[in-house]
């Protein structure tokens, strides 16, 4: 250990090429002659001198050009990178992920065109301080989301108290009456969240949305780690940059805590809708990862209100199905009536207590972007606290008052629709045409229940390699939280990345890439 | 450890599928060798030439809807890359890879990025220009991919039931496989009696050997001389040459009783039976017995027979019975009616 060190130092005296890649000595020494004569061939310098935060708040530089200490060791090391090896790096984790197939099928396209997440080698650096900071608002946050659902499916005392109104409740197209009075085991609703947060141009955290349903991305989490560890061996000691391995082990610790009562051994499943969804490779990489079996509807069968698989040596029951299908889709019987994806008679099995599905059935009620206002109030009337991490101050547009505010702003603000999610059914009124803004202002006036405005936030960049050099990209972040015994959210999460100039949607399917988003043990 | 049936019917026709594109990039390879040998191409003789790789798949029928002639072109088109054909190597490595990503959590990351791998090899532009210009070079990567997978497998992937599928789909498919291609070589022959025995004869026996690479392990066995009847005793009854009938029966039936977890002579299912029988009758057969029967003939009979065994063991323990959607759901509706506050 000690000489690997000494090594690596020995290496680094006179090397610019700091990465520690075996290169002949013949081939290191030209390089280091090279670069001494023109030290602006080293990357860094010579693709950050153009760098620009304009005005905007950047993750890694702040206000005066100068380096945040956090991303100060990063700095370091990668300033010592030629372009060239730079390059390959990149490449070469482009093509790990390419052969691995961590892709994502582009929907619509006949072809089935296969595309990887666009992944830049640049990491998102959180400090520990930040990072406690996250964990305390996040916790907060699915403690008074789960106390929410347990009350809304039972008495509803939150609107018996007049702290949200009723309608509101009635009228959220994910919730579920036929649910109101069932038990669910440990009165946990939501196991899995993932929560998008983003900063504005002062840096502060803001919580954007929260995704209680089915929230997908955590297996980039880790394959973004593993890719970068692929490529630069040698950085994650000295940066000390807490692992995110952990997460399968977790998830199953949660779902096994939430089995149906008595149970000594617990069987779990990962619940899929099948090979074509653009989520399946997570699905297949979690299982795989917990040592779990990858169902999809077809190997299920209900049989006396309890769910077996089909399995080579007959039937083999199944007690928690962390399930990657919307409600919509997971009992032909009681939702959707033409889903082939889901089990006929999984809905009475869930409401006779011989299966727990994670997460439950009808969160949807409390991740609805209108439910997100009431949020802060839960907050408060659940735990008698003030939100940790504010929201963005949200418009509904079923209030007469907002409603006229949100009609004389509109080409400011940014629209989205209350159930849509993906980036889709929404407007950013300062890029939009004339055309769409009106399109909008008709589609918002025919069903104001369906649509919330937030003020169009200036989300903070992060240098990002693009078209050879680096420039501010705006991010945003999802970590990912898990609940069961206790609150459990792994040292990371999903940074994405807006790749195109300007644009604020970060979304896979609207030109959307990802970072490893690194955080510290301590805060430099 | 459990077996999801759709698992372990997706290990089964995963290296079913491989198997079968690497036989057809052998027989294609070969025969676009062999044509080097011939004198007197003319139009109709390449068509004698080529013709019996399709009549012997089964596939003419298909065949005849996408070409009008066979010839280098159209035949190798056709086993090569055409996607209406579901046999081609092109849609074969496309299938194997379907089945392959569900049951990614399976098959160890490296046989899945391998067979990733491939299937991006085989859709590229790349491999087309590859093909066009030097067809050798494209087979031997068909040829080498999966010999590469099976070693991966061997090595890397956990002997657990799922295991035993991709051995039967593997086995099974290159019993079939053998067979058709000792059977093109009947088909070859048909046309012009007159050269059995002859130089042009020896040069497709010598072919046929070389297809299943077992040119050498003849000639260790049988010495330089090839002679029809030897080449058919070496590939259908030889005990020890990986790629003979009988030895892929004796694998497909020793990974069936392991399935089925019984001994050596017993049999707790049909497909069982069947294999059992099987490889039994070719324990106990001679070459002179093939040739009594007809060559033709008997392949065929052999050909039926394997593939009975296949479906037989779709219907013991792959294959769960459809469920009749509509109906499960009338069921499940009328349950949920009789429910209190339903």
């Amino acid at each position: 250990m000690v000489d690997a060190r000494r090594g690596v130092q020995a290496k680094k005296v006179g090397d610019c090429t700091a990465s520690g890649n075996p290169v002949g000595d013949k081939k290191r020494a030209g390089t280091v002659l090279r670069l001494l004569r023109h030290p602006a061939a080293c990357l860094w310098i010579m693709l950050f001198q153009d760098y620009q935060t304009e005005g905007f708040f950047d993750e890694m530089f702040a206000g005066n050009g100068e380096v945040r200490p956090h991303y100060r060791r990063l700095y370091e090391r990668f300033r010592n990178l030629t372009d060239e090896e730079f390059n390959q790096k990149r490449q070469a984790v482009d093509l790990s992920l390419w052969r691995q197939g961590v892709t994502f099928t582009v929907y619509g396209d006949s072809e089935g065109t296969e595309r990887i997440f666009p992944f830049d080698l640049i990491p998102r650096i959180i400090p520990s301080t930040e990072w406690e900071f996250l964990e305390r608002g996040l916790t907060q946050r699915i403690t008074a989301l789960n106390h929410y659902l347990y009350d809304i499916y039972h008495d509803q005392k939150i609107i018996g108290d007049g702290v949200i109104p009723e309608s509101y409740v009635r009228s959220a197209r994910h919730f579920r009456p036929e649910f109101v009075g069932i038990d669910v085991p440990r009165d946990i609703y939501i196991h899995v969240c993932g929560t998008d947060l983003i900063r504005n141009e002062k840096g502060e955290y803001l919580v954007l949305e929260d995704n209680g349903r089915t929230p997908s991305g955590v297996s980039y989490v880790l394959e973004n780690r593993i890719a970068m560890k692929r490529a630069f061996p040698n950085l994650f000691n000295k940066a000390g940059v807490r692992p995110v391995a952990t997460y399968p082990k977790e998830l199953l610790k949660t779902l096994r805590y939430v089995a149906p009562g008595g149970k000594g051994h617990v069987v779990c499943a990962v619940l899929t809708p099948g090979v074509y969804n653009s989520a399946y490779f997570e699905h297949c990489f979690l299982a795989q990862q917990m040592g779990i079996e990858v169902v999809e509807g077809r190997d299920l069968t209900v049989s006396d209100d309890k769910v077996f698989m089909k399995t080579t040596q007959g039937l083999r029951q199944v007690d928690v199905l962390y399930r990657r299908i919307d409600d919509d889709f997971l009992d032909p019987t009681v939702f959707r009536k033409d889903s082939l994806l889901g089990v006929p008679g999984l809905v009475n099995a869930v409401r006779a207590g011989n299966v727990t599905l994670a997460n439950c059935i009808g969160t949807g009620v409390a991740d609805d972007k209108v439910m997100y206002y009431f949020v802060p109030r839960m907050i408060k009337y659940y735990l008698d606290e003030d939100p940790i991490i504010s929201n963005v101050s949200t418009y509904l547009a079923s209030e007469k008052e907002d409603m006229k505010y949100i009609m004389d702003h509109l080409p400011e603000l940014v629209v989205k629709a209350a159930n849509e999610s993906g980036g889709y059914g929404m407007l950013v009124g300062p890029k939009a045409s004339k055309a769409e803004v009106e399109k909008f202002r008709e589609l918002i006036r025919a069903e104001p229940r369906n649509f919330i405005a937030q003020p169009t936030i200036s989300l903070s960049r992060h240098p990002t390699y693009c078209d050879g050099v680096f420039e501010g990209r705006h991010i945003d972040f999802r970590p990912y939280i898990l609940y069961g015994e206790n609150v459990s959210i792994v040292p990371g999460g999903l940074t994405r990345v807006a790749l195109r100039k300007g644009s604020l949607v970060v979304n896979s399917s609207q030109g959307g890439g990802s970072k490893d988003t690194w955080v510290l043990y301590g805060d430099e | 450890m459990i077996l999801l049936s759709r698992v372990a019917d997706c290990m089964y026709w995963l290296s079913r599928y491989i198997e079968r594109a690497e036989n057809t990039a052998r027989m294609v390879d070969v025969n676009l060798q062999l044509l080097l040998d011939l004198e007197r191409l003319d139009d109709s003789r390449i068509t004698a030439h080529w013709e019996p790789l399709i009549k012997s798949t089964g596939d003419l029928a298909l065949f005849n809807k996408f070409y009008e002639h066979a010839d280098s072109e159209s035949v190798t088109d056709f086993l090569t890359f055409n996607t209406g054909n579901p046999s081609s190597i092109l849609s074969c490595v496309v299938t194997a890879r379907e089945n392959a990503r569900m049951v990614r959590d399976k098959i160890s990351t490296e046989v899945w990025e391998e067979i990733n791998r491939l299937y991006h090899y085989v859709r590229s532009q790349s491999a087309k220009k590859i093909w066009a210009s030097d067809p050798y070079d494209f087979y031997r990567e068909i040829k080498q991919s999966s010999l590469l997978l099976q070693g991966l497998g061997d090595s890397t992937v956990v002997r657990d039931e799922g295991w035993e599928f991709l051995q039967v789909g593997r086995y099974l498919e290159r019993a079939i496989q053998t067979n058709i291609l000792v059977d093109v070589k009947y088909h070859i022959l048909l046309p012009s009696t007159r050269d059995v025995g002859g130089a042009i004869d020896a040069l497709q026996w010598m072919a046929v050997l070389r297809s299943c690479s077992g040119f050498e392990a003849y000639h260790h066995i049988y010495g330089a001389d090839v002679q029809p009847w030897n080449v058919a005793e070496f590939l259908i009854l030889s005990e020890e040459f990986p790629r003979s009938i009988l030895f892929c029966l004796r694998y497909l039936d020793a990974c069936i009783r392991t399935i089925s977890g019984v001994r050596e002579g017993r049999f707790s299912n049909h497909a069982g039976k069947l294999a059992g029988r099987l490889l039994y009758e070719l324990n106990y057969s001679t070459v002179d017995d093939i040739f009594e029967a007809g060559l033709h003939q008997y392949l065929g009979n052999l050909q039926r027979r394997t593939e009975e065994i296949g479906q037989a063991l779709y219907e013991a323990i792959l294959f769960f019975p459809v469920v009749d959607h509509a109906k499960e759901i009338a069921g499940q509706t009328q349950k949920q009616d009789t429910l209190p506050g339903g």
